[in-house]
């Protein structure tokens, strides 16, 4: 390991696990992860000294998803992942429930999944996650609410139409 | 009792109300068992979101990665950073006031460190730690790994305390490791471990008192340790003690 690591560099592996959990896919992740370390480098001026560099980073990796998703977008012919990559086989018996999990998660909305993951992954704190995100704290609480319930509901087996009166 | 909302079961669950609130949650669980079921719902997302994604925290870097994090240094970034090690010299000079000799700067931040990281895992309900005691090896070769050299998570039965397991932290430099434990009355303390720079020599045990966090600090080697807990003084420096003989048996 060299003397002079960068602070930013403490920050990768959960940089990785949060591209992980948000795209589905590891080598997608990592290129996320990559565009991502590229735009904090070139806007490290911006970054204010003593405050969270972790909160910085994701903001930015949140701005830099969108706009890939934008980009992909405009090429349909590249398709979502319909179920997300099981990083490494988990040892426990609930191999069948996390399985299921990935599968759910990539139904959610993206805003919702955003949300779920950076509190309950990443365990930021609301504040943290609205600042992360641009919205408005009560936006976090809500979103993370339907997600949460949305979640549980496709994990239950719920069909998917008594979840239009969510809204 | 103030109304129990939506919002405020989900900052229960994680881990976000001050104890006051968190008290008040639950006694109202204890009379609601549907607010249960849903608290133990978005308690297991959470948990199976950490068994899910968690193994990728230990996934070698690709090359593509460890590339990008070579940053062109501009020369005024290094001015910057020079400003701020003069400054950070100039407030630990003032804080230590001649009583600490030059060599003693980074014990200093060593302790505030450590208690800041206490005061944030140590309540931790859902989550206090990374990776749990039960995968105790993973968790000391990751931890040495990241931080560049053989760490030990010393074992404090003879103190009372179990091991909880640990987590990476983010310190000044390089990353730092926390290893947490409890007693049976479910008091916790943690360890802080980061590297030391070469040229700081072994100190003796340091005490101080950080946001009612008490901490037994030293250097030895090439490590920093900080042992941080609400125990009283004597009962955490007969731990600290513990922790040193583990540590050079």
């Amino acid at each position: 390991m060299r003397d002079n690591e960068h602070p930013i560099e403490a920050h990768i592996p959960r940089l990785r696990r949060y591209a992980r959990a948000l795209t589905g896919e590891a080598a997608r992740a990592d290129d996320l992860v990559q565009d991502t370390l590229e735009r904090a480098w070139s806007k490290l001026s911006l970054w204010r000294h003593g405050s969270d560099l972790r909160a910085w980073l994701f903001s930015i990796m949140h701005n830099v998803y969108l706009n890939q998703l934008d980009a992909r977008a405009r090429r349909p012919e590249e398709a979502l992942p319909e179920a997300f990559d099981i990083p490494v086989a988990p040892a426990q018996e609930h191999a069948l429930e996390i399985r299921d999990l990935s599968t759910a998660l990539a139904q959610l909305p993206l805003e919702y999944r955003e949300v779920l993951l950076l509190v309950g992954l990443e365990e930021l704190r609301y504040e943290e996650a609205a600042k992360v995100l641009g919205v408005p704290l009560g936006t976090v609480m809500s979103r993370l609410a339907r997600g949460r319930e949305r979640l549980r509901q496709i994990l239950s087996g719920t069909p998917q139409t008594t979840l239009r009166r969510v809204k | 009792m103030n109304a129990i909302t939506e919002d405020m079961l989900h900052a229960y669950v994680d881990g976000q109300l001050d104890p006051a609130r968190h008290a008040e949650v639950e006694a109202y669980l204890s009379a609601h068992p549907q607010a249960v079921e849903k608290v133990t719902a978005y308690r297991k997302q959470n948990e199976m979101l950490h068994a899910l994604f968690d193994p990728a925290l230990n996934e070698p870097l690709p090359a593509a990665l460890r590339r990008g994090t070579a940053p062109p240094r501009p020369q005024w970034l290094r001015y910057a950073a020079m400003l701020g090690t003069l400054a950070l010299g100039i407030t630990l000079g003032y804080l230590g006031r001649g009583s600490l000799s030059a060599s003693a700067v980074s014990p200093l931040a060593l302790y505030k460190q450590a208690a800041f990281a206490h005061v944030a895992f140590a309540p931790e309900v859902l989550h206090p730690v990374e990776v749990s005691a039960q995968q105790e090896t993973h968790l000391v070769n990751w931890l040495s790994k990241r931080l560049g050299a053989p760490v030990h998570a010393p074992h404090l039965a003879a103190a009372g305390f179990d091991l909880m397991g640990g987590r990476l932290l983010p310190d000044e430099a390089r990353p730092a490791a926390q290893f947490m434990y409890q007693d049976s009355r479910g008091q916790r303390l943690t360890l802080y471990v980061k590297r030391e720079p070469k040229n700081v020599s072994t100190t003796a045990f340091r005490f101080a008192k950080e946001d009612g966090v008490r901490v037994f600090y030293w250097v030895d080697r090439d490590f920093g340790y900080a042992l941080s807990g609400e125990l009283p003084r004597a009962e955490l420096l007969r731990v600290a003690e513990v922790v040193y003989k583990q540590l050079n048996p």
